[in-house]
């Protein structure tokens, strides 16, 4: 188990109340934790997502740092260009933190990621990742795992193509810090931000954020859906350094089936047993090279 | 200190003694050697700046109004279809009011690939917000760029300093370039340039609803009425510290003249030639040489072709269906006018225009009461 070293209470609060987030939406527990960890001295980047919205209408913000919104596929670039201004002043200490979707990371603004990454940009890039389009309405992203419902992969057609898996591609650059965490496991994701907010370059980390609305699940079973993903190695925690070092962050500490995990969001209730059966024998697998992997180091 | 430099090397030197701070783009033909020759100055150690080679045209605008917003002086270079590809940017820039300066070389877009001039992709960029500034001759870009940080920074809003492929990007002129003192005394450091500030808890960009949204764009426009009378007064000061000149628009031997064509851009040379040659036959020709399109020069416009009693435009850009976009701006502020406006389409993809060519399309005019269509096509082989 994480143990934890410190305590996040202590911490100054930067989203404050008044924010326009669904009851039960893992993004905003996300931020807390991240900004938390960041502290006051924080330029946060957004691109179009929910976040767009949840931040705030204009003339107010629910963020206690500032805040740059920015066109949908531009959140990474945008942060490099806050960063080269910032440098230019003399602020290094500076922390820029892009703040995007699964659409803005995978699908759309994967290409300035991509370059940002390549160039090694000194940001922070998190991706809070709730497995489909959910401000628009729930339309499938390359975040939609199998055999999920969305409005786009409606019954008869559910998504059968399994969820990129961006931090092995993130890590592929070669950048200095890449991450899983979860909002169910804030210890981890505090760590986890602490610790990319202290390395020079581009840090990525992915963070799964249960949308009630969108995984058809009671807002109030959001943070308990979350756990589970991680409880049944469906969502492990680990993170890799210098795109090679592996370490496995969090073990259960017994077998769960990724039934508990699947059973209760309404996304998968058109699932057969044949396909939750599928799913099942691919996280073994893909749990197992993990612990291979990280066990060579 | 004079030096014989090509178009695109005038317009790095114009940024690096506009000291800008943020510098990020993608190479395109023909604007390429704008951000070679600065990266190679961010190298050298002679422009004190942050170069960042994206991995897009969308990217470089996109990094360069972030850096504005965190109080950055920001360029961007590009070109046809990468500034096609920034549409969506330039009006998050302008709607930002961020004062972002781009050289843009006016290239025509595909299919098919043609990396040759016409002006088509700065034009149908018109409504983005955009101050747009043509120039006429490398000194002019160079010229053009330093005016335009200082114009950009004076009402908010981001200027475009545009010229011709290779007729002037790839073409060498002698430059006179200024010392670095003489700009500063024209061109101070951004003062309290940020929009947002570290430690302070603000927005840019917000979910703007129905009851701010208009005033925000109706400032915009507002805030263009004023920009004639800050760039006329912006060029004054540069004439007194540098000692050049261009204007809004450069009206050639107008006050008689009876035919007088517009153009933008490197035309505006042999056009003139052209003009010359007519009035040794005791034609009465003129022509005025537009450098701001966007705002467009309305009144100093209506001024220069008062006496004209034809008029006549030479596009090198086409909007299909409309015809030449010059053309189609000039009547629209000539409105309730009755001369007979000649809208001629020519060069399109950078075929050449001769001076044989200008001087037929003046003919064509004298030959005629009014234009036998909307736009006449010159110089097409079919």
């Amino acid at each position: 188990m994480i143990e934890p070293n410190y305590s996040i209470e202590e911490e100054r609060e930067f989203l404050h109340p008044g924010h326009l987030a669904c009851q039960g939406c893992g993004a905003t527990i996300a931020i807390r934790y991240v900004l938390k960890a960041l502290g006051e001295k924080t330029v946060v980047v957004i691109p179009a997502c929910c976040w767009s919205i949840i931040a705030g209408l204009f003339p107010s913000s629910c963020l206690g740092v500032p805040l740059i919104h920015t066109a949908f596929e531009t959140s990474a670039v945008a942060a490099t260009g806050a960063r080269a201004a910032l440098d230019m002043q003399g602020k290094e200490d500076v922390h820029v933190l892009a703040w995007a979707g699964d659409g803005g990371t995978f699908d759309i603004g994967f290409q300035a990621l991509s370059g940002a990454a390549e160039r090694n940009e000194n940001i922070l890039y998190c991706c809070y990742d709730n497995e489909a389009y959910m401000n628009t309405g729930i339309q499938r992203s390359s975040a939609t795992p199998v055999g999920a419902w969305t409005t786009t992969t409606p019954k008869g057609g559910l998504e059968d193509r399994p969820k990129k898996n961006i931090v092995r591609i993130m890590a592929a650059h070669g950048i200095p810090y890449a991450a899983t965490a979860n909002v169910a496991f804030p210890d981890d994701l505090y760590r986890k931000a602490k610790k990319a907010a202290s390395i020079r370059g581009m840090k990525f980390i992915h963070i799964l954020s249960p949308c009630p609305t969108g995984w058809r699940i009671p807002s109030s079973e959001s943070v308990e859906v979350a756990r589970l993903a991680t409880l049944t190695n469906l969502f492990p925690l680990y993170e890799v350094e210098n795109g090679t070092d592996l370490t496995v962050n969090y073990i259960p500490p017994k077998k769960v089936t990724v039934e508990n995990y699947l059973r209760p969001q309404g996304r998968f209730h058109l699932m057969s047993e044949e396909e939750k059966e599928g799913i099942q024998r691919q996280v073994d697998a893909a749990w197992e090279a993990l612990l291979r992997e990280a066990k060579k180091r | 200190m004079k030096k014989v430099l090509m178009g695109n090397f005038a317009a790095s030197h114009g940024v690096r003694l506009s000291r800008a701070q943020v510098i990020s783009a993608y190479p395109i033909t023909p604007q390429t050697h704008v951000v070679e020759e600065l990266s190679a100055m961010v190298a050298r150690g002679e422009l004190n700046a942050k170069f960042i080679k994206v991995e897009s045209e969308h990217s470089a605008l996109a990094c360069c109004i972030a850096a504005s917003v965190m109080g950055a002086r920001a360029f961007t270079a590009t070109s046809s279809h990468g500034l096609l590809l920034m549409h969506e940017l330039l009006h998050w820039a302008s709607g930002g009011r961020l004062p972002i300066v781009m050289v843009a070389v006016n290239r025509a877009i595909a299919p098919g690939w043609n990396i040759w001039n016409e002006q088509t992709d700065t034009l149908s960029q018109r409504d983005t917000g955009w101050i747009q500034l043509y120039c006429a001759s490398n000194q002019e870009i160079l010229d053009t760029v330093i005016q335009a940080f200082r114009l950009a920074e004076t009402v908010k809003i981001p200027v475009m300093v545009i010229y011709d492929a290779f007729i002037l990007s790839h073409t060498y002129e002698p430059v006179d370039i200024p010392d670095q003192k003489t700009v500063d005394a024209f061109l101070p450091p951004l003062k309290n340039p940020e929009v947002l500030k570290v430690g302070e808890a603000r927005a840019f960009g917000s979910v703007t609803s129905p009851d701010f949204h208009m005033e925000f764009r109706m400032k915009l426009h507002d805030t263009y009425e004023r920009v004639p009378e800050e760039f006329e007064k912006i060029e004054q000061a540069y004439a007194a510290t540098v000692g050049r000149t261009y204007g809004a628009i450069e009206p050639y031997r107008c006050e008689d003249a009876e035919l007088v064509m517009v153009v933008a851009g490197s035309l505006a040379g042999p056009t003139k030639m052209v003009v010359d040659g007519l009035r040794q036959k005791g034609i009465k020709a003129g022509r005025i040489k537009l450098k701001m399109f966007r705002p467009f020069p309305t009144k100093p416009l209506q001024e220069a072709l008062k006496n004209a009693k034809k008029i006549l435009v030479l596009d090198r850009n086409l909007s299909p269906g409309t015809g030449g976009i010059f053309a189609h701006e000039l009547r629209s502020a000539l409105k309730g006018d009755a001369r007979p406006v000649w809208g001629f389409v020519a060069g399109i993809g950078g075929r050449d225009i001769t001076p044989e060519l200008i001087e037929s399309m003046f003919f064509d005019a004298i030959g005629a009461d009014a234009p036998v269509s909307t736009t006449i096509f010159k110089g097409v082989r079919l």
